[in-house]
């Protein structure tokens, strides 16, 4: 099993495979945070996550948060990105510091 | 009053000794904070920089990878991709930033040079796209890297903050009140002492004279 796993739909993560990832295609929520316990039990590091699949797993996504493996990652899928990501990254901010200084 | 105590000197010297202990945590807990945010900040402006990036070339990838399926077939597409690569790895090491662990992520390249398939029935447009996307990888770990520390250390900092407010607007009043009415008590005791004395004086006086 290689240590970074990518989730998303077939169009958006198929070409990882070529890179040397383990390619998992799942679009629904459940079953994609079925599939994160899986692979944090498998000793993967990082996890690369389409951001549709990773707002409807965010219940099991929020469990890693504060653990250091694996590393859940959002990332845009074939459609581009929806602004998740960066949404959560502003909501680090606003929880460290209670403003966004990023703007 | 949350804090429970007798009115002895011993219970006083105690809790003044608590005192001390709290304000001196209560220092040392608003440095890690304030170093904590002051990191915090240079690696959330770089973990922003970085997504922006990524984003920017993952558009870019997607796009040479339509391309790439518009010239062959969805089944050839397929068929090249089915086979994996071998594994991609990464070197796991862990650091600290003001005791809280964070991941230092290596990206170790796949050790098969060149593309996973062979050159017969594919389009070159799908080696670009391979290419594409083998390059984006170290920058996706390095945002996996910069991502996951920024999370931990966002709930390292909340935690801090909690324990700073704790002890600044709870531990602390409360210490220095039960010390003052400790102090008080300890007072009017020795008043009520001192009176009694004068007045027995008073009332030997009057027996004797």
């Amino acid at each position: 099993m290689a240590d970074i796993a990518m989730i998303g739909d077939k169009d958006s993560v198929l070409l990882f495979r070529a890179a040397g990832l383990d390619v998992y295609f799942e679009t629904d929520g459940h079953a994609a945070g079925k599939l994160i316990d899986k692979l944090a039990a498998g000793n993967t590091k990082v996890i690369f996550i389409t951001e549709p699949v990773f707002e409807a797993a965010a219940q099991t996504v929020s469990k890693y948060r504060s653990s250091a493996f694996p590393a859940i990652i959002p990332i845009p899928d074939s459609r581009g990105a929806t602004g998740a990501a960066m949404r959560s990254v502003r909501e680090n901010v606003e929880k460290a510091i209670g403003a966004d200084i990023l703007l | 009053m949350a804090i429970s105590y007798k009115p002895t000197r011993m219970e006083m010297s105690r809790l003044k000794k608590r005192l001390v202990t709290a304000t001196r945590g209560h220092k040392l807990m608003k440095d890690k904070r304030d170093e904590t945010v002051r990191r915090f900040i240079t690696y959330v402006r770089r973990n922003k920089e970085l997504r922006e990036r990524v984003e920017k070339l993952m558009a870019e990838a997607m796009q040479s990878f339509v391309i790439a399926k518009a010239t062959m077939s969805a089944a050839a597409v397929e068929e090249a991709l089915c086979y994996p690569a071998s594994a991609a790895r990464i070197g796991v090491e862990s650091t600290k930033v003001l005791s809280t662990e964070v991941p230092r992520l290596n990206y170790i390249p796949t050790e098969s040079h060149g593309l996973p398939y062979g050159v017969l029935g594919t389009s070159s447009e799908l080696d670009a796209a391979v290419a594409k996307f083998s390059e984006l990888m170290p920058l996706l770990i390095e945002l996996a890297e910069v991502e996951k520390t920024c999370n931990l250390l966002a709930d390292e900092i909340e935690k801090t903050r909690r324990r700073v407010n704790a002890l600044e607007y709870v531990m602390i009043p409360q210490l220095k009140d039960a010390i003052h009415d400790i102090s008080m008590k300890l007072d009017e005791n020795e008043r009520g002492n001192l009176t009694r004395l004068m007045k027995t004086k008073d009332m030997l006086k009057e027996k004797e004279g």
